[in-house]
């Protein structure tokens, strides 16, 4: 009996005993019903016993008529969401035909130009039933423009669009890197974004606030949700400075999540997030309404926490970040392949990342009964701990770096996620973070060679071929008007989504629009701080 | 060597913006003792080799995720030698598949340094090619 006790601190900084029990669980905390606020147990009632959670992947391949293939395949297996990934030189406003494209055009998602490519991406695909995720950020506005006119002249009403786009600026500037603009400009149209659905297309998610990319940047899960939850509330107080009623918008914000690292602690943190989410926006922002408090989530098995080292241990890693999931209340659930460690996705390993969460919905019954861990000593005592120590964490956002806007402006969350990033990987070399395959249990194995998006160039040409017969056919006088009116709205404080709208319906390029932008917004100044 | 500390460029070539690998060996060649200098995201090779003259750095390290490591690295390469700056010492990390080494090699890089590299393994790499320099 002498061995001794191991220590067990979490990523959050959190110790944690080797036994828990009634004293540890705090009964000033809140845990209350499913369905009822403050919502630590779900949004739901009933949760996935009346309806299961929404499976999504991502996907975008070069071409818009190869998108439209795989939607289709995957509507056809099941699928009942899908994730639009498109290029690079779409995500930063430049036209395939842009000497900074060169090399990137089509390579990790779809190239669009136009509103024509959107409108072969999604032809066949009733927009008003299938629900689609637009992996959009700097230049979100004008990409949701083409979405709604691609809807409209599907005959759907605004009204009726569903829909998500991920149009998250500020986690852009702390992760993943498609910026553009000044930090306020880049707000602004956020701003822009929520208010025009907010009044036009109420069904549509304006914004996805996405922890996620923090979270694989570096931060840990505690800083995760404090920085998304500082972003998500500057946008909210953009949308109140619209004139917007707090219920009239916010219930329509959603977060993205990730999934990696310590069990309990990941399920700990969404319930937490869930709880403290519902008093932010009731206690903050004056909610009346308790859809508006629910914290509405993707919540995936982030790319993060996958190995090159012994790939097959990816799909069990999958497996469990499906059940953290799960047990964590997600409404949407999506998870990375295990081989995209070192390769683009296989059809089959797409296939089997489905299939995980389809056989633990259908198969192991983890819908069958809501929250199953509440009341555990354990959960509701790291529950409670994590919820304290985000709150302390958005404090120190308010309090020593001036708000999220001024602390991403100078660069300190960056600093600060860096820093992190920074630690761990130490941690992962020196062997003090266990990584199974990598610094334990490692093996001789066959040297696996990454393999990259393929580079094909006729890809470039084509969208080029393709752009320039648009060009050809529109009405140039149009296209010269509507980005006038679109630069006027920049300049002012008008929404510039009617001119996108406009611009887009015209065929103006993405590129003639952001160039347009640019003018008016100027490029954002990166503040190096590590 | 001894009385000036090394220089080196941190580099993030291109439109992707994953830059937790550049910013990573960023703070750990900074604290292995080495002057570290990072351009932040989306340059284009012209302005990495004036970033590169301007700070006068010893070493130029890209951070490659995309792809485009080979075409990169030729446009740099030749770049530094139409300039005599060929003296400098350039590595570059990321998603580099093996059987592009020899090229990128050919093309005159010093070191690559592929996702999972230990920091050590860049640090030591740098202090023996600097120290044959001097």
């Amino acid at each position: 009996m002498s061995s001794k006790i191991r220590e067990v601190i979490l990523e959050s900084g959190i110790p944690i005993k080797p036994v828990y029990g009634p004293e540890d669980v705090d009964p000033k905390h809140e845990i209350g019903q499913p369905g009822e606020f403050p919502f630590t147990r779900g949004i739901h009632p009933y949760m996935y016993r009346q309806r299961p959670f929404t499976m999504r992947q991502y996907a975008g391949f070069g071409a818009p008529h190869e998108t439209n293939q795989r939607f289709k395949f995957l509507i056809e297996n099941g699928q009942n969401a899908l994730n639009v990934a498109f290029d690079l030189p779409t995500q930063m406003g430049l036209d395939s035909s842009d000497p900074l494209a060169e090399g990137e055009v089509g390579r990790v998602g779809m190239a669009v130009d136009t509103l024509a490519d959107m409108e072969v991406a999604f032809a066949g695909i009733p927009l008003d039933q299938i629900s689609v995720s637009l992996t959009i950020n700097a230049v979100a506005a004008p990409i949701m423009a083409m979405y709604f006119v691609v809807a409209e002249k599907q005959g759907i009403p605004l009204a009726e669009i569903r829909g998500t786009a991920q149009n998250d600026i500020l986690k852009e500037y702390i992760g993943r890197g498609a910026w553009i603009f000044p930090v306020e400009a880049g707000v602004r149209l956020i701003g822009d974004t929520i208010e025009f659905c907010a009044r036009n297309a109420p069904k549509y998610y304006p914004v996805s606030v996405c922890g996620y990319h923090i979270r694989e940047s570096g931060a840990n899960p505690v800083q995760e949700i404090a920085y998304a939850y500082a972003i998500a509330k500057e946008y909210i107080k953009r949308g109140l400075g619209r004139g917007l009623n707090v219920d009239d918008f916010a219930g329509q914000i959603s977060f993205n999540l990730d999934i990696f690292g310590n069990f309990f602690e990941q399920i700990a943190k969404f319930r937490a997030a869930r709880r403290l989410w519902a008093r932010i926006i009731r206690d903050e922002f004056g909610a009346k309404n308790p859809n508006t408090m629910m914290m509405k989530m993707i919540a995936g098995g982030g790319g993060g926490g996958l190995t090159i080292e012994q790939p097959e241990n990816n799909i069990v890693r999958g497996a469990y970040y499906a059940l953290i999931s799960a047990l964590s209340g997600t409404q949407t659930m999506a998870l990375c392949s295990y081989d995209e460690a070192y390769t683009i996705p296989t059809e089959k390993a797409a296939l089997i990342s489905l299939r995980t969460m389809q056989l633990l919905i259908e198969e192991m019954g983890i819908g069958d009964t809501v929250d199953p861990l509440a009341g555990s000593y354990y959960v509701e005592s790291l529950t409670n701990e994590i919820e304290a120590r985000i709150v302390t964490e958005m404090q120190r956002v308010e309090d020593e770096w001036g708000g999220i806007v001024k602390a991403v402006s100078e660069g300190i969350v960056q600093g600060e996620v860096a820093r992190q990033a920074f630690a761990y990987e130490k941690g992962i070399q020196d062997g003090s973070i266990p990584k199974v395959g990598v610094n334990r249990h490692r093996m001789e194995e066959e040297k696996r060679d990454v393999a990259l998006h393929a580079y094909n160039p006729d890809q470039a040409t084509d969208a080029i071929h393709r752009t320039a017969e648009v060009i050809a056919r529109r009405d140039s006088n149009a296209v010269k008007a509507a980005l006038e009116k679109v630069r006027d709205a920049a300049r002012s404080d008008q929404n510039l989504m009617p001119s996108l709208m406009e611009a887009v319906r015209a065929y103006a390029t993405i590129g003639e629009i952001t160039g347009v932008m640019k003018d008016v917004f100027g490029k954002f100044p990166e503040p190096v701080n590590l | 060597m001894t009385t000036k500390s090394i220089r080196i460029l941190i580099a993030k070539p291109g439109l992707d913006g994953h830059d937790r690998g550049a910013k990573v060996v960023a703070i750990a060649l900074r604290d292995a003792g080495f002057e570290v200098i990072y351009t932040g995201l989306h340059q284009t090779v012209d302005q990495i080799f004036d970033t590169a003259l301007e700070e006068d750095v010893d070493v130029i390290g890209l951070s490659i995720l995309s792809g485009a490591h080979l075409p990169i690295a030729e446009k740099l390469m030749a770049k530094l030698n139409q300039t005599g700056m060929n003296d400098k010492i350039v590595l570059i990390g990321g998603n580099i598949p093996e059987r592009d080494i020899p090229s990128l090699k050919a093309l005159g890089v010093a070191g690559i340094f592929p996702t999972g590299s230990s920091f050590d393994e860049i640090a030591l790499f740098i202090q023996g090619k600097t120290l044959k320099v001097s």
